[in-house]
């Protein structure tokens, strides 16, 4: 699949934003004024940045509006949904925090609907990707796994730097190991082949392409490109992504520093992960095209 | 809506003979064609003229070679558009509700005016068959010819598909393959017509007919008995007198 950077910002930004304002919502980061200001600030901005680099790819964004009609049936429609409840539920604790308006106990229990609401959030982002029997390397239950370890190291290592943030890196890299390791079986494992594409039988071979120059289809479910560097990246994203952040959080003294170096690293290794989910994934159409 | 309607009786599609498609590409061009000045968005070439044009169209055609046991290898040809599949993948993952599938003939089609263009049915397509207008930015995919099959202002032999009208060969059928006695469904019956990567659940409508098995290899070059031919006559004496020079 093509790794639009859009679609790997959108996912990585708003994963981490989102596992941000859980935390927050949480009262993970008990700060108040400026501080509170800055870090609600950081998580919505993550958050909200993350759902307009989503919009850059449409051919008709100015329609993006249509995209709630459909909840019942289309993750994509619940996503936006989630997302856009989760940004609600977090404003009470976000104000009470930010500006000490006296809330009462109800904040608490919105706290909660925001956290539980984000958890939602990133599970229909992973279900857009996990949804598709015709990527088989992203049909598999490790998809929302992940996607949910680095919203909760991401939000951990901002909120909450320390023991539980290295925690729940560790825990990533685990993740991400696991996820390498059975995606690499799914294509087989669902029996993708030529002759099941066109039911011609096992000596099928492709002998002349349908088009001469890239079409829509090749452009967008055909990169070989990534492949070639898997290895390679897989070790930075787990290098970056988890073991780095990881050391950070249980070495330096726990703070603001902290938290900014280990988000950096994990960024880069979230974006490196994020670009091999797409390059390595193959459609199933690749098989028509030759290009398996 | 994007959630599919309970299973239509009339299930209108092709049937795609691959054992008379001869890879001439007319329907291609047909479709390309019909498709440009009817229904929605043109189909646009980008860079038609450059060096790396890139065009929309609802239907292509590949080829294959295949090596049977025993026989000479053959080449197939291989139209591929959309097979209005019963189980759509691309419906029920699309937010907008652009894509849907009518509850009257389970033709599959696109709302280009509620399509936002996010590329998602794409993706859930397993065959290709969706392909987002670079000029337009809205999905485009096979109506099937609905502004054809239904339009009374044609004159009745031109109410089928552009593609299966002008395919020279008569490799492509339309009709109702949800009714049993169907020319269609009799075809599909007869020759043993199957589906497309039906491991997956999408349950197309549209329907392959396999090639028809070809001659054994007889052992022997199958040109082998031209070179026998005795030449006679004028030829006869020249070629009598070069062989003993
Ligand atoms: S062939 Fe593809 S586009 Fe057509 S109905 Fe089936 S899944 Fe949808
Ligand atoms: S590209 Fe259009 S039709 Fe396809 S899923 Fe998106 S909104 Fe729906
Ligand atoms: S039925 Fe019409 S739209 Fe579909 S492939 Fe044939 S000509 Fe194209």
């Amino acid at each position: 699949m093509h790794p639009a950077p859009s679609v790997i910002l959108f996912t990585t930004l708003s994963g981490a934003g989102f596992g941000f304002l859980a935390c927050l919502s949480l009262g993970l980061l008990p700060a108040t004024g400026w501080a509170a200001f800055f870090a609600w600030g950081l998580a919505y901005g993550l958050a909200v940045a993350g759902l307009l680099a989503s919009t850059f790819h449409l051919g008709n964004p100015q329609r993006a509006l249509r995209a709630f009609t459909q909840w019942r049936t289309s993750w994509l429609s619940r996503e936006g949904w989630a997302s856009v409840t989760t940004l609600a539920f977090v404003a009470p604790g976000a104000a009470e925090a930010v500006f000490g308006w006296p809330t009462g106990d109800w904040t608490r229990v919105t706290g909660l609907l925001a956290a539980a609401m984000a958890i939602v959030t990133i599970l229909c982002t992973a279900m857009i990707y996990a949804q598709l029997r015709t990527v088989p390397r992203w049909h598999h239950w490790t998809v929302p796994l992940s996607f949910l370890s680095f919203a909760a190291a991401g939000g951990l290592i901002l909120a909450a730097p320390g023991a539980y943030a290295a925690l729940a890196c560790l825990i990533l890299g685990a993740v991400l190991m696991l996820q390498f390791d059975r995606g690499d079986r799914q294509f087989a494992l669902a029996g993708s082949t030529l002759a099941a594409a066109t039911g011609l039988g096992p000596s099928v071979r492709p002998f002349a392409p349908a088009n001469t120059s890239p079409n829509y289809i090749m452009r967008e479910m055909i990169f070989q490109v990534g492949r070639k560097h898997a290895l390679k990246l897989r070790g930075l994203a787990l290098i970056l992504g988890a073991l780095l952040p990881a050391a950070l959080m249980l070495t330096l003294p726990s703070g603001p520093v902290a938290s900014a170096l280990a988000f950096a690293s994990y960024l880069a290794g979230a974006f490196a992960q994020r670009w091999l989910f797409f390059a390595e994934a193959r459609h199933v159409v690749s098989h028509y095209y030759g290009q398996v | 809506m994007t959630a599919l309607p309970p299973p239509s009786k009339k299930k209108l599609g092709l049937v795609i003979d691959l054992d008379t498609c001869v890879g001439c590409q007319a329907c291609v061009t047909a479709c390309k064609g019909w498709n440009d000045q009817g229904y929605g968005a043109p189909l646009s070439d980008m860079d038609a003229y450059g060096s790396s044009p890139c065009g929309t169209f609802l239907n292509r055609v590949h080829s294959f070679e295949v090596q049977p046991e025993g026989a000479e290898a053959q080449i197939i040809h291989f139209p591929r558009s959309c097979l209005h599949c019963d189980n759509a993948p691309c419906v029920t993952v699309c937010p907008t509700g652009a894509s849907y599938k009518r509850a009257e003939d389970g033709i599959v089609l696109v709302n280009e005016s509620a399509c936002i263009g996010c590329g998602l049915c794409a993706w859930a397509c397993p065959y290709g068959a969706r392909e987002l207008d670079g000029e337009a930015g809205v999905m485009k995919k096979c109506t099937l010819c609905v502004d054809r099959i239904y339009n009374e202002n044609l004159p009745e032999i031109d109410r089928q598909p552009a593609c299966v009208r002008t395919c020279p060969t008569g490799a492509r059928h339309f009709g109702d393959l949800g009714d049993p006695e169907s020319p269609v469904s009799r075809l599909v019956a007869e020759r043993g017509g199957y589906d497309l990567m039906p491991d997956l659940g999408t349950a197309p409508v549209n329907k392959y007919l396999p090639p028809r098995p070809k001659d054994r290899d007889r052992g022997a070059p199958a040109l082998a008995p031209l070179s026998d031919l005795k030449a006679t006559g004028l030829a006869g004496w020249l070629d009598r007198l070069l062989e003993k020079i």
